[in-house]
């Protein structure tokens, strides 16, 4: 019996077929992902890593709605001009609490990834209104509307619980005081700032969109823009100790 | 089925299915009234409406028809179920020109940026994921589901299996696309690539696909031909691989079940590995696999010779399939993923090269003896010049996907062009070929209204084509160059939006070279609608033809 004949089995008996495809599919995806799951070399140790405050979350949510990710990658890689023109590349760490990631895919925009304080609020603020007021030649697209918009924040609580089921490790203390926490960091005059530090060491407190009132998509946006790669201490960290 | 002969009795599907949207509609409408974001609330509006439509359209199906259900055979002969198919192929046209057109939009939207209009759902961010879905799960879904069920009873000689499964498969997956694309628009997505639909649209699309798995796989295995043709092989690794890519890239956890917000179980680097994992093989059974499975019925059919070699077909198949799934790590190159898996997934994407081609001289042969057709024939030129189109393309992509082409080619427009030269060139013309054939098929035409017309469609998308193309090579490579450019003194030599300002022009050609495929999608639409309207019946022949073996 030659090959090309045995080869018969999976053109005479569909289900044969079927478990050929799966068998043979199969093989690529698990050698390939399950072991990111359990080598430790895959995600780096490294300090100053936390979870989003909720203002930022949410902020980030608003960053994926809108689409911000399609032109603008948050992913240095390790390429001389890159890490002179955006800076240190970018470490698996600092995004093991993106769910989902946003390493995006395309650079319409510039990288993202450190964008963190380079400009103020105001820049930001501005620029989201009107990029061609501050970009004459940009492309984006303005999102005046945002600084309409009022942050819904009554299920707050509920997106730190739900990110903490998938993995992000929001403490009780921290989901208990979502809301609170999601006003104070936007009003430095809010009584709960303190209360806020405590829960999320060196973050920052500003009103973003220099507006009174309910935090805006505006502050949530900008917030989130402000705190890109500004959690690691690149001063301080070496690349050394996560050889294995 | 056949005592039936007098009395009608609804058949457990009928009830069953009724009784399901009914069910279906409560729960629709409940959700809908407890919904905690708007655009939820008018998604589950949207099913309870779709829903209480289904139940009226089972039963008024019911009161319509006879009380046999269709035979299997009629003299001997199958009696093909072709109702389904004619909706798909209807909505492929219609999803096809309305997906061009939001490419179109967003392609002038890099040109001109005054198009976004600054509202939130004319925003680029919104309506690319719209275009991308609309071309690729709209138009390119249907023409794959069209064309599955029309290969697949003619080469098994039997009726398609069910008898509202088929349309419950075609209705559902279009309903999927409007939930879809609804909610991009109005800023619901879980932002993974491909894969942008929320939790519940997703639900919906498994219960769909498994029942579209069902259908296809239980026609074969009632199939009257010892062989299962090559081109079911392929459609089969398409709908079993898809469903294991989507549950594997989708497993999410929604914040209520109220609303339409959810976060993906995967996070950072794993989250990473596995979207492209999905990603890369929504290029490689979506819109390879599927295709390659109208490649190799049409061509054949059209140019009247068999396929040119079986055991090429063999090889083809099994090797595309295993090395395929490998390649995604190389949309991650130099990026925080492991250089293992890199280093996997540029190896893999490089050897695949072979099987691509191995697959594309297995098309392009099959017209040895019968070139001549090509002069006389634009439907057969266009299926042949996707082949070439999906040669050239498979040959673009193992080069981008050597690490230093690809530190040079990544975020830039090369990706782009690249994209497009497989999905204007090869998905688009052989989806075009596909429902040229199909309509006068489905419809007992004897041929298309005109023939001219699909020659200019031919050539004026096939400059289109090389507008689009051509320009992104030149933007990308630029943008590449341009970003890692250093003056003699060592500085970076250009700011970042100098790069987008160098962009303008090849952008406005881009959206050209676009607009000319829109016109040859359009041209086509007429054209098979005039074949339907006023083409020519097609004179049944008095004896069964005997099978082309």
């Amino acid at each position: 019996m030659s090959f090309w004949s045995r080869h018969q089995i999976f053109e005479k008996n569909s289900i044969v077929l079927v478990g050929g495809i799966l068998a043979v599919i199969a093989i690529g995806g698990l050698v390939e992902i399950t072991p990111l799951f359990y080598l430790k070399s895959t995600i780096e140790v490294v300090d100053g890593i936390r979870p989003y405050t909720p203002l930022e979350l949410t902020g980030r949510n608003i960053y994926v709605r809108e689409g911000c990710y399609l032109c603008h990658s948050q992913m240095i890689r390790p390429l001389r001009d890159e890490v002179e023109r955006y800076g240190h590349f970018s470490l698996a760490a600092e995004s093991m609490y993106d769910h989902p990631f946003q390493w995006g895919s395309k650079r319409t925009g510039p990288d993202l990834a450190r964008v963190g304080a380079k400009y103020s609020d105001e820049w930001h603020v501005t620029h989201l209104t009107n990029p061609r007021a501050i970009v004459p030649q940009s492309v984006m697209p303005g999102y005046a509307f945002l600084a309409e918009a009022e942050v819904d924040v009554a299920g707050m609580a509920d997106h730190l619980r739900t990110s903490r089921m998938v993995g992000v490790p929001y403490s009780d203390d921290q989901i208990a005081n979502a809301v609170n926490d999601l006003k104070a960091q936007a009003d430095p005059d809010n009584a709960g700032t303190d209360a806020f530090a405590k829960r999320y060491p060196k973050a920052v407190v500003r009103n973003f969109d220099a507006k009174p009132g309910t935090p805006t998509e505006m502050d949530a946006l900008v917030a989130y823009l402000q705190m890109l790669g500004t959690l690691v201490d690149f001063k301080l960290y070496n690349e050394k100790a996560n050889l294995r | 089925m056949n005592q039936s002969q007098t009395e009608k009795s609804m058949t457990h599907g009928e009830a069953g299915l009724a009784m399901a949207f009914a069910a279906s509609a409560f729960l629709c409408l409940f959700a809908a009234g407890k919904a905690v974001d708007t655009a939820f609330a008018f998604h589950a509006s949207l099913g309870c409406a779709a829903s209480l439509w289904a139940v009226f359209a089972i039963l008024n199906r019911y009161y319509d028809r006879p009380a046999a259900l269709p035979a299997r055979e009629i003299n001997g002969r199958p009696n093909y179920n072709f109702g389904p198919i004619k909706f798909s192929a209807v909505m492929a046209v219609f999803w096809g020109i309305a997906g061009f057109s939001v490419g179109l939009l967003i392609a002038s939207q890099l040109a001109w940026p005054a198009l976004n209009f600054d509202l939130p759902w004319t925003s680029f961010g919104r309506l690319r994921p719209l275009h991308t879905s609309a071309v690729v799960f709209a138009f390119g879904g249907n023409v794959l589901i069209a064309t599955s069920f029309y290969v697949v009873q003619k080469t098994c000689r039997t009726r398609l299996v069910g008898d509202l499964a088929p349309w419950f498969v075609v209705i559902g997956y279009n309903f999927f696309i409007l939930i879809a694309g609804t909610g991009y628009l109005l800023g619901v997505t879980q932002s993974k690539e491909y894969a942008e639909p929320e939790w519940y649209a997703d639900l919906w699309l498994t219960i769909v696909w498994v029942t579209y798995l069902l259908v296809f796989l239980m026609t074969i295995v009632r199939r009257k031909e010892p062989h299962i043709f090559v081109a079911n092989w392929f459609y089969l690794a398409f709908i079993v691989t898809i469903a294991v890519l989507h549950l594997g890239n989708n497993p999410a956890l929604p914040v209520s079940v109220f609303g339409s917000k959810s976060y993906i179980a995967w996070g950072g680097v794993q989250d990473a590995m596995f979207q492209w994992w999905y990603g890369h093989n929504a290029v490689g059974f979506f819109l390879t696999a599927g295709f390659l499975a109208i490649m190799y019925y049409f061509i054949p059919k059209r140019a009247e010779r068999p396929v040119y070699s079986y055991r090429l077909s063999i090889i083809h198949f099994w090797a595309i399939i295993f090395l395929y799934i490998w390649a995604g790590p190389h949309h991650l190159h130099y990026t925080a993923l492991p250089d293992w898996a890199q280093t996997l997934g540029m190896t893999f994407s490089i050897m695949l090269w072979m099987p691509s081609w191995g697959g594309m001289i297995n098309g392009l042969m099959t017209l040895s003896g019968a070139w001549d057709k090509l002069r006389t024939d634009p439907v057969l030129r266009m299926l042949v010049v996707s082949v070439a189109f999906y040669g050239m393309a498979t040959f673009e992509g193992p080069l981008m996907s050597i690490k230093v082409v690809n530190s040079l080619s990544h975020y830039t427009d090369w990706t782009i062009g690249h994209v497009h030269s497989g999905a204007l060139g090869w998905v688009g013309f052989v989806s075009f070929g596909a429902l040229y054939c199909l309509f006068p098929w489905l419809w007992d035409r004897k041929g298309l209204y005109s023939l001219k017309l699909v020659n200019w469609h031919f050539w004026i998308a096939t400059i289109g084509i090389v507008l689009y193309i051509s320009a992104m090579w030149v933007s990308g490579i630029l943008q590449g160059l341009m970003w890692r450019a250093y003056t003699s003194l060592g500085f970076l030599e250009y700011s970042f939006i100098e790069s987008v300002e160098a962009m303008h022009p090849f952008y406005i050609i881009r959206a050209a070279g676009g607009a000319l495929f829109l016109i040859g999608a359009l041209i086509m639409a007429f054209n098979l609608w005039m074949t339907v309207r006023v083409g020519e019946a097609e004179v049944p022949s008095p004896v069964a033809l005997q099978p082309a073996e």
